[in-house]
């Protein structure tokens, strides 16, 4: 078994735009789908689930609030999950509500 | 009926003599300690059957283990020679080393320590529940045997291992320290959950025997309670839990002796009074930040109190397993997370999940698939049922397996 990093990527849509009763479904969709990964003893870490702001710090001490909202696909957290191999920690990437959203999972092996 | 008065007041008076006594004189001499207590239950019972019982037994008893603690120690020099070094730090003993307290307050106390000295990582948590069951809760060596499918010999050789251990580990009758109670706790719960489960899933056919594991399991969770640094949110979680599940103790067998599955329950004969005290105390473990196993089991356990099948309480069902297994998997909450998304996101999103969980050789994943196929393919269903039949491990299991085959048709 190896350790697995899924990384999320997706489009910033503002959370300030969404009802409530979307953010529960949003919620929802993506505790059923790590659940699923839970059930299977393959969720190795919880992660983190990122907040939309923050600041990026650059060459020469210059800080910007981001470039969050240039980029089609801002970072929207990780978790870690274990697998035999590539193709099966990809497998189990299916169904990620990110998809959904037009976003993409990036799946990378993490060194030993 | 003399019989059980007396065997429920030994079993009661037995925890709190030898914790008192073993206080006193120091967790390596516990053995002793026991032997004290019996010989005082002995000679109780042969004076009481000619003379009656006395209007305080409690107190008969306190005296009689007070005289032969002295008679003891003064027979053997040991107290003197081994114990009033061991204690000379302590002024109250140097003023009055015979003396041993009964009093309401020290008999709380030294079982509080009782518990936290047993429930110690340096022992087996195997020989943890048998020291638990023996010292803080009475039980005969016979009652350890039959609760753990054992037989005398095994549970004596287990005990004395666990009391060997508890003397060369050097584990002292004293709550740990301020900083390290929360942690040791964890473990006293642990060990407490494992005695209730011991009870409530036991493979003993003594019913008696079984709900009386679970009691003493819930006297020791509400004695951890009456201790503000132990009162903590996760305490009364677990207590919640045991609370909702005791509740259907008497719903879950037929008259003869048959599982009833929760789904067949009458719930009429589910015990409102323990629903009650399970509600009242996870109300009182949602009063902090905390959030562990114990509430979220307790929260699973309290929406199955409520009989009423709704989308809603199967979509909170689904979610408090999904929080549960992110902490930690185990196959059973896996299984039970695949039959809550049957009820709450329907067969199809049921079928896709669970045939990804891989159970292979566990009967209940098969007894998932063959009820979620149960509407839409009674031959599949069949089939899997059967699988679950071959696998199951207890006449009672396959009992209602087959029950369940022969409905399909």
């Amino acid at each position: 078994m190896k350790d697995f990093v899924f990384v999320f990527r997706q489009a910033g849509s503002e959370q300030s735009n969404l009802s409530a009763e979307e953010i529960v479904t949003i919620n929802k969709k993506w505790n059923d789908w790590i659940g699923g990964i839970a059930a299977q003893g393959k969720l190795k870490n919880y992660g983190a689930h990122l907040q939309p702001a923050g600041k990026v710090l650059k060459p020469g001490g210059i800080i910007t609030d981001g470039p969050f909202v240039e980029i089609r696909e801002r970072l929207g957290g990780f978790i870690v999950v274990t697998a035999d191999t590539l193709d099966e920690a990809t497998t189990l990437a299916h169904g990620c509500p990110a998809l959904e959203a037009d976003g993409s999972v990036e799946i990378r092996p993490i060194f030993a | 009926m003399e019989q059980d008065f007396l065997k429920h007041l030994f079993q009661q008076e037995f925890s709190k003599m030898v914790a008192v006594i073993s206080n006193r004189f120091g967790l390596q001499h516990i053995e002793l300690a026991e032997d004290i207590v019996s010989e005082t239950f002995l000679l109780a019972t042969e004076t009481w059957q000619i003379k009656g019982v006395p209007a305080n037994p409690n107190a008969w008893l306190y005296t009689v283990a007070r005289q032969k603690t002295l008679a003891y120690f003064r027979r053997n020099k040991i107290f003197e020679n081994k114990v009033i070094p061991e204690i000379n730090a302590n002024q109250e003993l140097q003023d009055n080393p015979h003396e041993l307290n009964f009093s309401q307050q020290n008999i709380k106390d030294s079982q509080l320590q009782m518990l936290f000295s047993i429930c110690n990582p340096a022992i087996a948590s195997e020989a943890q529940i048998g020291l638990a069951l023996r010292i803080l809760c009475g039980f005969g060596i016979d009652e350890i045997a039959e609760a753990f499918l054992s037989n005398k010999e095994t549970i004596n050789k287990r005990l004395f291992r666990a009391k060997e251990k508890l003397r060369t580990s050097q584990i002292q009758l004293t709550l740990p320290a301020e900083n390290e109670i929360a942690e040791r706790l964890d473990n006293v719960l642990h060990i407490i959950y494992l005695l209730f489960s011991e009870g409530y899933y036991s493979r003993t056919q003594n019913e008696i025997l079984r709900k009386e594991l679970c009691i003493e399991a819930l006297r020791l969770g509400v004695m951890l309670t009456e201790y503000e640094k132990t009162n903590l949110p996760k305490t009364n979680a677990l207590i919640a839990l045991m609370c909702f599940h005791s509740s259907r103790f008497n719903a879950r067998k037929s008259n003869e002796g048959e599982l009833i599955l929760y789904e067949d329950q009458d719930e009429y004969l589910w015990d409102t009074e323990l629903i009650g005290k399970g509600i009242y105390f996870l109300d009182l473990s949602a009063r902090g930040e905390e959030l562990s196993t114990y509430h979220i089991q307790a929260k699973i356990a309290y929406h199955h109190s409520i009989k009423e099948d709704t989308a809603e309480k199967w979509e909170e069902i689904l979610q408090l397993y999904n929080q549960l297994l992110i902490i930690s998997y185990s196959p059973a909450v896996a299984l039970n997370r695949t039959f809550a998304l049957y009820k709450a996101n329907g067969a199809a999103a049921a079928l896709k999940e669970g045939k990804k969980l891989k159970l292979e050789n566990n009967h209940f994943y098969f007894l998932l698939l063959g009820e979620i196929y149960k509407n839409i393919d009674k031959s599949k269903s069949k089939t899997y049922f059967e699988k679950s039949h071959a696998l199951a491990k207890t006449p009672a299991e396959r009992q209602v397996i087959q029950r369940k085959i022969d409905k399909l048709e």
